[in-house]
């Protein structure tokens, strides 16, 4: 099957967009003037100016004088893009496959997707009145390569759908530029009074080689499909994707569900057939005011079950904002793995941390609070307490090192320790009694001190001096003391921790 | 005639019980928590699982008595595979610590989110999960409607599940099977030793569902519960014995 590409030009970029934005400037000329060598230039006029006769290059005053009323704006450099990037955006309504092809133009591949407008006429028609309604003047043109529809969309005068294999006849009674060229070349065809491309087509390869240049021969031969040329396209298409186009827009949250289980159904029937699981995917929806929104979902373990993928989404449903309707859905999987054996799991009983129940479990609570609120610990090679446990979020890590057990550790810990008032009658002993948040505690009995020094590769510091403390009524507490013996420092007290 | 209208009686309360929801295990299924005198109090003498649990707590040093208390009962639940989740807004616990009461801290799952009204919804998906052992929620407030939402997650999916209410100002009727406060007691060592012993606590069951409430005096020694008895004379000098 031949490949299909559209070339859309917008003739009128930069004022059919300003020109947007104030409907006053549709009816008189509009130039883009950018100042050089002192000397303001007109870059881009719409269809009045250029009536007038004002050209690109052209001085600002000149454009004054022949199209009385021109309104004058400055060029902002870069402005050409950004507005194609986002027109690129929207023609993904065509096909996933669109690249930005400045200063002016759009290559899309719509190989196998025509029909679905009902024929390349009919897509080609669909696509202008769009964005006509949009404001944008474009031509477009469809052919085998992406060369000669970028020649038909720019320079041919009619016969915007080249048939397939039908490039050669196309490009025949076009000028030169529409293959694409640098300035001096086309200079130099012009002298050599080659007027039209059918004038030097049938040249060999050889002698126009010798002459202009291998650029010219690729450009000419990337236009006739001898050679392959390549689409960039803006956004990485997904391997796994549904679509779902209303026919009607549609606003309530019924018929979202609706489609929103008709999009996850048969995504999820084939990942499984080919044995693959959803680990993210992203539901985007266009509204028809233009907007379009996403919705990000995150699993924790490779499913491809439709009520859990559902339920993920149903839980973000409250957020879509349908405005006056939504037209279209697409659901892509961006991230998908092999899904592994289920059958592993039926004997062991209670089932492990990375299992599929506890890690839907698991996506559907972190849906709701947000994954960076769900931790597991593992041992860390750590003397310091604060860090003795690391936190992970993977659900399948096995701890790399036994849990200690040799140091008492309290159950609750108090992060950052408290300072209390603390009295010790001897140095490194306990203290007998401290003030704690207003309340006196006398300690009967204590152990300790266990000394624990700063990380010093971690960080600067002196140490603390542990020490188990167990008051009257039976309470146990962790205290600690900061160094007293180094220069400078007296000895300060706080509470760590609450023994169980 | 006395043994028969025993008998009956006992075979009446049997069948209460069964109409009042509950589901005796069978023998196989049976887990032995090492509660020792407090299993006496429970139905059929055995740690009700599958069940919600109220622990109240007023003090932080209470809360962190109930942490080591849950982890000791936990540690049998887990002995079968499986994870836990423990759901709390404002959590202090310290996971390395539960290595003491036998229970291995990477098995825990902990969600901390940040909003406390957050926490009920995430116990209650968390108990409708039948893939976990138990379930641990750190709460402040729990209404009767509340409890009684858990406790039909909880009926549905037999788990385990414990509420640890810290601050508690009243205490409010709620649907959990078994109430209960746990306070850390001056621990005991042999006279004249100096220093903290096992951690002790006075274990009360406010209440239970069709058991007997009672208050025990606990000890965590040697990786199991311990009861202590209640000792007719007192070491009045060992227990004046202070740190010096």
């Amino acid at each position: 099957m031949p490949r299909r590409f559209v070339s859309i030009w917008f003739r009128y970029l930069l004022t059919d967009r300003e020109a947007i934005r104030q409907k006053s400037l549709r009816e008189v000329p509009v130039a883009f003037t950018q100042p050089d060598h002192g000397r303001m230039l007109v870059t881009a006029m719409n269809a009045h100016a250029e009536q007038c006769g004002v050209k690109p290059g052209m001085t600002a005053a000149d454009a004054r004088v022949i199209a009385p009323g021109i309104q004058l704006f400055d060029t902002k450099p870069g402005r050409d893009i950004k507005l194609l990037k986002g027109l690129a955006e929207w023609c993904l309504r065509y096909t996933p496959l669109v690249m930005v092809d400045p200063p002016d133009g759009l290559l899309l591949d719509v190989t196998g997707c025509t029909h679905l407008k009902g024929g390349e006429l009919e897509f080609l028609k669909d696509m202008v009145g769009r964005l006509r309604d949009l404001g944008y003047t474009i031509r477009p043109a469809v052919a085998d390569t992406i060369g000669c529809a970028w020649a038909v969309a720019r320079c041919a005068e009619s016969g915007l759908i080249v048939a397939s294999g039908g490039q050669r006849n196309a490009l025949m009674p076009l000028p030169p530029v529409c293959l694409r060229l640098g300035t001096d070349l086309l200079i130099k065809l012009n002298q050599l009074g080659f007027y039209q491309v059918g004038s030097f087509i049938h040249l060999p390869k050889s002698v126009l080689k010798r002459r202009f240049g291998g650029n010219m021969i690729l450009r000419l031969y990337q236009a006739l499909g001898q050679e392959a040329e390549f689409l960039l396209p803006l956004k990485e298409p997904v391997l796994y994707t549904e679509r779902l186009a209303c026919l009607e827009a549609i606003r309530t949250r019924d018929a979202i569900e609706n489609a929103v289980h008709t999009l996850i159904d048969p995504l999820c029937k084939r990942l499984y057939g080919e044995g693959l699981g959803i680990r993210s995917a992203v539901l985007t929806y266009y509204r028809i005011d233009g907007k379009s929104f996403q919705i990000h979902i995150g699993t924790n373990h490779p499913s491809q079950r439709t009520e859990h993928i559902y339920k993920l989404f149903e839980l973000q449903l409250d957020q879509v904002a349908p405005g006056l309707g939504i037209e279209l859905f697409i659901l892509d999987a961006t991230k998908t793995e092999p899904a592994s054996d289920k059958q592993s799991n039926l004997w062991n009983g209670k089932p492990a941390a990375d299992s599929e129940q506890v890690a839907e479990l698991l996506d559907n609570i972190a849906a709701r609070v947000g994954s960076g609120k769900i931790n597991r610990y593992l041992p860390d090679e750590h003397h310091w307490p604060e860090r003795a446990a690391a936190p992970t979020g993977d659900l399948s890590k096995t701890p790399a090192s036994e849990w200690s057990e040799n140091c008492l550790r309290p159950v609750q810990l108090l992060e950052p320790p408290e300072p209390i008032e603390a009295m010790a009658l001897t140095p490194d002993y306990a203290p007998r009694q401290f003030v704690y948040r207003g309340e006196r505690h006398i300690i009967i009995n204590a152990d300790g001190p266990e000394r624990i020094s700063y990380e010093w590769w971690i960080e600067a510091g002196g140490y603390r001096d542990y020490y188990v403390a167990e008051d009257e009524a039976g309470m146990r507490y962790w205290l600690f003391g900061t160094p007293a013996d180094l220069p400078g420092q007296t000895r300060r007290w706080f509470i760590h921790g609450y023994f169980a | 005639m006395e043994a028969t209208k025993q008998k009956i009686i006992d075979q009446l309360r049997q069948d209460l019980m069964a109409w009042e929801g509950f589901r005796p295990l069978p023998p196989g299924e049976r887990q032995d928590f090492g509660l020792g005198a407090i299993e006496k109090a429970f139905p059929d003498q055995i740690f009700p699982t599958g069940a919600l649990h109220e622990f109240i707590s007023t003090r932080p040093e209470f809360t962190a008595a109930i942490g080591g208390f849950i982890a000791g009962i936990i540690r049998t639940l887990l002995a079968g595979g499986g994870v836990c989740v423990w759901v709390s807004y404002t959590r202090r616990i310290y996971p390395p610590a539960l290595k003491r009461f036998g229970l291995n801290p990477d098995r825990i799952i902990f969600i901390d989110v940040p909003r406390e009204k957050d926490v009920l919804w995430v116990a209650e998906e968390a108990l409708k999960c039948s893939g976990i052992a138990a379930v641990i929620c750190e709460t402040r407030l729990l209404s009767f409607m509340e409890s009684r939402r858990l406790q039909l997650a909880i009926e549905q999916s037999h788990v385990t599940g414990f509420i640890l209410r810290k601050d508690v100002k009243q205490m409010n009727t709620t649907a959990c099977s078994a109430r209960w406060t746990v306070k850390p007691l001056r621990s005991k060592l042999r006279p004249g030793m100096p220093g903290v012993g096992h951690p002790r606590w006075q274990v009360e069951l406010l209440k239970i569902k069709n058991g007997r409430p009672g208050s025990w005096t606990m000890e965590w020694k040697n990786d199991s519960f311990f009861h202590v008895l209640p000792q007719k004379s007192a070491n009045t000098l060992a227990d004046r014995q202070q740190y010096a």
